[in-house]
């Protein structure tokens, strides 16, 4: 069992529904994004176009992240999930360092949309799961595939961009589009073995 | 010119005196230096604490860069501890014997600046009341560290070289101690005579003392090598670009042997002109040290020159954009002044005529502790800034909370030194006495032991 993520680039057109979604599922603080959407700009006009590209944990099979987590609190589980046990995390940041797709988030300070305000009673449940001083980052919505639900962002994508399965399994939908539509992972050349594949556009 | 010796050599007695005079009761100029040591770093602790309070967001906005400023000053101040045991361990066993004079000096050194970077950790820890997660020690969680972390490895390798460093240090004073517990009356003598661990001088104390010593001596070597070689692969076992590079073990060894050395000169230049000491730290030794920073500092160039050629001929794109960047953008001055400092300056150490300036030595030493602290700062703060996706280069802004922490670092150290010239004898009575000619009754023959 491997969990993994394969991103259609034809599909997706940067509606940044799955960041949002993201949001709400984990209710993370302003600026910290699982699932974020990079736009860019290539071409020169009148042949121009936009591109993006839909980053979040790739879920490595050789984390950077977890080797050098010195008290261990970043883990990969038996199903491919890479977690963090918030309760183990002292906030050194080396896995920010040792991630080559920022994919962490450092909750470096209590802060809310709201400013002045204060938290809104959705933001002080919410923020209960991401202590101060605590790396966070995406976990494939480990919670929802407990009961059998899909990661949020896959549920949301309107156009269908995103699929999530088993890697290990050659019929699984995953495999195939990977084997069929030659997917291919960011940065391969690292080593690192990422779970989340990309479909060229 | 090189064995100019001094106006007079002095005797047995003579050292005794002068170097027990440096524990005599201060004057104003000393106060008014601790008092000013103590209110920055006062000033430290309140903006520690407000960070401890408010969290690390205080210390400015870092989003790539997440290790910034107290990782840089950590492994400055772990760099400037590696002096002091090259000078007291390898040249004790080389029996390089300039090293007499400022050994003592450098050892403390040495000590109160790993105590420095001690902090550094705590203080960049998100959550530093959960540091100890980082010690091996029996829970009933049965957690134990990753070991695989270089992190861990740094907890083994920096407390193991502070014990030892601490050992050796203590062992090294006993006979020294001895000499001014015999000088001192009252509680003072009570405490020295504590520490000095009932030394009489009798030859068995002395044979135990000398394999002691040689022993740690012995232990305390391969440290020098293996605890910057750990702190550099807490950046070369990263994949940031500017980091993974095999380069970096003996390349930080040899900074922080240049930058302990800076130290060391910056620290005892001031103790030979306020406590006159001219007759036992001489220009003979301000000479040696002179020519050790020029040699490690060009061996330091050495390392910027191959370090820039394997980039470049590596072929690999992200290395090569990130050391673009450092060279030309944001990051350019900080780059260019690490240069100048590290490798243009020390080269005017060439002349003799300039190690033997105290005052040449002295703006050499602090343009090389500049160019030291840059040094880290440039691989830290510009590799982190300019990695693998653009969506996520930024360029680092320092904060007051920061700003204030580091410098009371500084602060820190210089109140330990200040208070150990005071209280322990900061030049060794025991080894400099072994380099003057033994008190005879008709003119003694310049004997070297």
């Amino acid at each position: 069992m491997r969990y993994g993520m394969v991103i259609d680039l034809k599909r997706c057109f940067g509606c940044y529904g799955c960041q949002v979604s993201c949001k709400a599922e984990h209710a993370t603080p302003p600026g910290v994004f699982f699932a974020r959407v990079v736009k860019r700009e290539t071409g020169t006009y009148p042949n121009v176009r936009k591109v993006y590209l839909p980053m979040l944990c790739m879920h490595c099979e050789i984390p950077p992240c977890e080797a050098v987590c010195p008290t261990g609190a970043t883990v990969k589980r038996p199903d491919g999930i890479v977690d963090i046990d918030r309760e183990l995390c002292v906030g050194c940041r080396y896995c920010m360092q040792a991630c080559p797709y920022e994919a962490r988030y450092f909750n470096d300070r209590a802060r809310w949309y709201f400013g002045a305000q204060g938290p809104t009673e959705y933001e002080a449940l919410g923020y209960a799961q991401h202590p101060v001083g605590v790396v966070m980052k995406c976990n494939f919505c480990a919670h929802r595939l407990e009961h059998g639900q899909l990661p949020s962002c896959v549920v949301t994508c309107p156009t269908k961009a995103r699929t999530f399965g088993d890697l290990d399994d050659p019929q699984s939908e995953v495999s195939r589009l990977i084997k069929e539509r030659c997917g291919e992972p960011l940065h391969p050349e690292l080593g690192t073995g990422p779970s989340v594949y990309f479909l060229p556009a | 010119m090189m064995s100019q010796s001094p106006p007079t050599t002095p005797t047995f007695a003579d050292v005794n005196r002068d170097v027990l005079r440096t524990l005599g009761p201060p004057g104003n100029l000393y106060f008014a230096w601790m008092c000013v040591v103590a209110l920055v770093l006062a000033w430290g602790i309140l903006a520690w604490t407000g960070q401890i309070w408010w969290g690390m967001g205080m210390a400015g906005k870092r989003v790539p860069q997440q290790w910034a400023m107290y990782i840089t000053t950590f492994v400055f101040w772990i760099g400037i501890g590696h002096a002091g045991t090259l000078i007291s361990a390898i040249l004790y066993l080389f029996r390089a014997r300039w090293r007499t004079s400022i050994y003592r000096a450098a050892e403390a050194m040495t000590i109160f600046a790993v105590l420095t970077a001690g902090l550094f950790p705590l203080i960049h820890a998100g959550r530093m009341w959960f540091a100890y997660f980082l010690l091996p020690y029996p829970n009933q969680r049965d957690l134990w560290p990753n070991f695989r972390s270089p992190l861990v490895w740094d907890v083994f390798a920096i407390s193991t070289y502070l014990t030892i460093s601490t050992v050796f240090f203590i062992v090294g004073l006993i006979p020294d101690i001895a000499a001014v517990r015999d000088a001192s009356t009252g509680w003072r003598r009570r405490i020295y005579a504590m520490l000095a661990l009932g030394w009489e001088g009798s030859d068995s104390q002395w044979r135990h003392y000398r394999r002691a010593y040689g022993l740690f001596a012995a232990l305390a070597t391969p440290l020098v090598l293996s605890v910057h070689s750990v702190v550099s692969w807490d950046f070369a076992m990263a994949l940031v670009p500017g980091w993974h590079s095999t380069l970096f073990a003996p390349f930080f060894v040899d900074g922080a042997i240049f930058s302990g050395f800076a130290m060391v000169l910056v620290l005892v230049l001031p103790m030979r002109h306020f406590f006159k000491l001219h007759a036992y730290i001489q220009e003979k030794h301000l000479d040696a040290m002179g020519k050790l920073i020029l040699v490690t500092g060009l061996v330091l160039t050495y390392f910027y020159l191959s370090e820039i050629f394997t980039t470049l001929y590596s072929g690999d794109e992200f290395d090569k954009a990130s050391l673009f960047w450092k060279v030309t953008k944001s990051y350019a001055w900080a780059l260019w002044l690490m240069y100048f400092c590290n490798c243009i300056s020390p080269l005017i150490l060439f002349w003799k005529k300039a190690r033997t300036s105290p005052v040449v030595l002295y703006v050499v030493s602090i343009l090389v502790l500049i160019g030291m602290w840059f040094e880290r700062f440039n691989i830290i703060v510009p590799s982190l800034g300019h990695a693998f996706y653009p969506w996520a280069w930024g360029i680092y802004v320092p904060t007051l909370t920061d700003t204030s922490i580091v410098i009371g670092s500084f602060a820190w150290f210089f109140l330990l030194f200040l208070g150990f010239i005071k209280v322990l004898p900061s030049l060794s009575i025991v080894e400099v006495k072994e380099t003057l000619p033994p008190p005879l009754k008709d003119r003694p023959h310049a004997s070297h032991h």
